[in-house]
């Protein structure tokens, strides 16, 4: 079974729970930067949490099944459409084969996951199936789609002869609610602002040039307190970097290993789904968490996730086959 | 040895040996991380060494919710024995075969203008040092050298290159190291090797490893 890419969308790449155990050589994390969407989106067509899938930035791509299918569509909401209906976002969706989906805009998001049941079929490397877009390696051929790929699903054709879309849905509130401003938390980082409150203190707006490498963020310049040169350290997803033009950026899943600027915060990892969602232009505002907080609240959104997998789990198998 | 520990957010540890960029401490940053490596718990993801400092990755799904991760983290980290006898790890000694100048590097001119230096000159000064492998980071297999010439020494561009060849040598403050992926970069740019620094399929996919002597060979 496979996937042909029609047309690309602006950029869209294979993700899975990222690469770890190789920062040591440079290498970045890199899987969903949306963990959370990634995770309901592949629970929803009965993979692993952390099965490749295609995860898709502001614009989505074409694409046709060549055998029935099951998937899901999580995340960002984004126009989606198959043989004149729309498909909804945060249900079980079976096409039939020969199925076009064409995803058009994230009208709330900036980035969308589709789950196939059976996941991607990759040859992981380096222990894992996502795509390094900076290192140019994983996923397919360590880039985003490019129209006239095929991706192959590991999957048997499911029996569909036409759409259905599962009268049940998924609401991924609180841990994704695209409210404006964003509340972002934030733990303390090696170095403090001048005056201290300074990040807190103002909304900050996405810039354009932010990636899945960092967002950048817009606003009234900052200083650190202490403006000695740094030599490099190592950094992390969710690091906060103050760099000379005083204005801050958030490190995400693609984040170099290390870097040089001033750390004046790291965005706590329940937040960081909602980082992946912005856009150029939507605000945020950031708010101090403590690492108590921060645990609590990583802990919470496990155990919704695992409510969750539940009660879809009880949904897929409990009664018939189809959604 | 004195040392600091500090959190980086809320699942990494950051073990700091020094803030400045000295040999010695970078020989014990890289000796501990060795040790650690020896006796790697489950919940250890990724161990990243700096010039200075050490990062500890943790899993922090593998610990029950009633505890906290770093904690664990740093009484197992301070339990180890941190013995003065961290230091001298045995690299290996790699030569690197360089095409300086031209096409390969369209600023070794410039460079040489910057020292009042020959173009030749300033080609056997950067072939006549042994390097060593401080760190690898910023993108997979990009190997960070200590032991430049100061008089080499040249502020990175004002503008960075959007693209810079796979295999470029290039010279960034006080510091030399070589582009394993095409990608923007800003630093001078005086030669170009064809060696593979990184390849995911090879094992191990990095070409250097901390603590490895290198030296250029103009080609």
């Amino acid at each position: 079974m496979s996937v042909h890419v029609l047309a690309p969308g602006l950029s869209s790449s294979i993700q899975d729970g990222g690469r770890h155990g190789f920062r040591h050589l440079g290498v970045a994390s890199a899987g969903a930067m949306d963990a959370y969407s990634h995770a309901i989106a592949n629970l929803l067509v009965g993979n692993p949490v952390h099965a490749p899938a295609l995860e898709i930035t502001m614009a989505g791509p074409r694409l046709r099944f060549d055998g029935a299918m099951r998937i899901a569509l999580c995340g960002a909401d984004i126009a989606a459409r198959c043989d004149g209906r729309d498909l909804p976002g945060w249900r079980t969706i079976d096409l039939p084969a020969g199925s076009e989906l064409t995803l058009g805009h994230c009208r709330r998001g900036a980035r969308t996951c589709l789950a196939v049941a059976g996941g991607f079929a990759m040859s992981p490397l380096l222990g894992s199936s996502s795509t390094d877009l900076r290192g140019g390696f994983g996923g397919l051929a360590g880039r985003a789609l490019a129209a006239g790929d095929m991706l192959a699903i590991a999957n048997d054709p499911i029996a569909a002869d036409a759409i259905r879309i599962a009268p049940w849905w998924i609401d991924p509130a609180p841990d994704l609610d695209f409210a404006s401003p964003a509340i972002i938390r934030l733990l303390p980082g090696h170095d403090v602002t001048s005056p201290p409150d300074a990040v807190f203190a103002r909304e900050w707006r996405v810039a354009a040039a932010s990636n899945r490498q960092g967002l950048r963020l817009e606003g009234d310049a900052m200083q650190p307190a202490d403006t000695h040169e740094r030599i490099s350290e190592p950094v992390a997803p969710g690091t906060v970097q103050l760099p000379p033009d005083g204005r801050p950026i958030v490190l995400l899943a693609d984040a170099q290993t290390h870097g040089g600027y001033p750390r004046i915060g790291h965005a706590i990892v329940a937040d960081r789904p909602r980082l992946a969602q912005l856009r150029p232009g939507d605000t945020l505002r950031f708010v101090p968490c403590t690492a108590r907080q921060a645990r609590r609240l990583h802990c919470e959104q496990q155990q919704r996730l695992a409510r969750i997998a539940l009660a879809i789990g009880a949904r897929l198998h409990g009664g018939s086959r189809s959604p | 040895m004195p040392y600091t520990i500090e959190t980086l957010g809320e699942d990494a540890l950051l073990l700091r040996l020094g803030d400045a960029i000295d040999a010695g401490v970078n020989a014990r940053v890289h000796a501990l991380s060795q040790r650690i490596e020896r006796v790697r718990p489950s919940w250890l993801r990724d161990l990243v060494p700096a010039y200075a400092s050490l990062a500890l990755f943790v899993d922090a799904d593998a610990f029950d919710c009633t505890l906290d991760p770093l904690a664990e983290a740093g009484h197992w980290l301070q339990r180890q024995a941190f013995a003065g006898d961290d230091a001298g790890i045995v690299g290996r000694s790699v030569e690197i075969p360089v095409r300086y100048g031209g096409e390969h590097g369209p600023d070794l001119t410039a460079l040489a203008t910057h020292a009042g230096l020959g173009e030749d000159d300033v080609i056997a000064r950067h072939c006549a040092v042994e390097y060593r492998v401080a760190m690898l980071g910023f993108s997979p297999g990009f190997p960070y050298l200590l032991g430049l010439d100061p008089l080499l020494a040249m502020p990175r561009l004002d503008t960075p290159r959007t693209r810079v060849p796979a295999g470029s040598v290039g010279i960034g403050g006080a510091q030399t190291g070589l582009y394993p992926q095409a990608g923007p970069g800003g630093w001078r740019i005086i030669g170009r090797t064809t060696l593979a620094l990184f390849d995911p399929l090879r094992d191990p996919p990095a070409l250097l490893a901390p603590g490895d002597r290198v030296r250029f060979i103009a080609a």
